[in-house]
């Protein structure tokens, strides 16, 4: 691999209008999570020197903004029983995978959903959905709402199991 | 192993996974939304927290934020799973690292701040291994992300 993909080059540059450095230091303070005291976010201020009220307008920025997805509590589905966590994979027809990745993306089931690339000729699957279930039979239930919903868009499909998790922390950034 | 979680715990798990509240006191406010203590509030957060039900509460950032980041795949000969995870795993950039049931049978995710030493990590890690990485980036993101619906069996 020589060239780098033309995903990889979509860098924070396209996104670096929508935060500064303050927004980047309660990132970086916040990314273990909230404290867990009676005011967090006075909390947050004092780490970074401004005042709670600035906190949060500026969370609230970031989240209107979409730099922010959500903010709230964040639970381990493998530790909740969710045992089986199937990656889904599509081959679906490139002119059509907005608008069918946006109904698999909707569905309940699927916590994650992204168009990415193919590499053919070993790897045909350009839209992966993620599903967890609390065992196999759950997921492929899912797959099988999936497979309706996508009908005969769907020009074959996976489940790629997840059998052992090697490692797993949470997005870090530098202070 | 999973513990016994009481309804309080299902409910800040499951109803709060989303929309924390962006106020002075905010675990008061979810207090008194489910009319318990502020205090029982933090001490069941807690004990998510120890028992590992709860990774933590606070901010989801959209892919790609801060940073840049991607999928890769690698197809590892079974014999040399251990190390080739090991030497994948001591990258720090590297966050995330399943082992998945496919020719394909090792998937990380690695994000750096850079796309150039995003690149380097996935160019050394194929150099050092003697495995091809294939990089499988996010092209297009289709899902709005409130969380996931638990349900308790």
């Amino acid at each position: 691999m020589s060239a780098t993909p033309a995903g990889l080059r979509q860098s924070a540059a396209t996104h670096a209008a929508e935060y500064d450095e303050l927004d980047r230091r309660i990132i970086v303070a916040t990314q273990d999570g909230l404290p867990r005291v009676a005011r967090p976010y006075h909390a947050v201020g004092e780490q970074v020197g401004v005042t709670a009220a600035e906190v949060m307008a500026r969370l609230q920025r970031m989240l209107e903004r979409g730099v922010i997805r959500r903010i709230g509590a964040v639970p381990n589905h493998y530790k909740l029983g969710y045992r089986a966590n199937g990656m889904t994979v599509w081959n679906v027809p490139d002119e059509r995978i907005r608008e069918l990745g946006e109904q698999v993306g909707a569905l309940a089931s699927v916590s994650h959903c992204y168009h990415r690339p193919r590499h053919l000729p070993g790897w045909p699957y350009n839209l992966f959905a993620m599903v967890h279930g609390h065992d196999r039979n759950e997921v492929e239930a899912k797959v099988a709402e999936i497979a309706r919903l996508l009908g005969d868009a769907d020009r074959g499909h996976t489940v790629l199991y997840s059998t052992r998790i090697l490692k797993k922390t949470g997005l870090r950034i530098g202070g | 192993m999973q513990t016994a979680l009481t309804d309080l715990e299902r409910r800040l798990l499951n109803d709060y996974q989303h929309g924390f509240p962006l106020s002075p006191a905010p675990y008061a406010d979810i207090a008194r939304e489910l009319e318990v203590s502020e205090s029982a509030v933090l001490e069941a957060l807690a004990r998510l927290q120890e028992t590992g039900a709860l990774s933590r509460v606070g901010a989801v950032l959209r892919p790609n934020t801060v940073g840049v980041s991607t999928l890769a795949a690698m197809a590892v000969p079974p014999e040399r799973l251990e190390s080739v995870a090991e030497l994948v795993n001591g990258y720090a950039e590297v966050n995330h690292n399943y082992e998945r049931e496919h020719r394909l049978n090792l998937w990380f995710v690695a994000t750096a701040a850079e796309a150039t030493r995003l690149q380097s990590v996935l160019d050394e890690i194929g150099a050092r291994s003697g495995i091809e990485v294939l990089a499988f980036p996010l092209l297009e993101d289709y899902h709005i992300d409130l969380g996931f619906e638990l349900r308790w069996t």
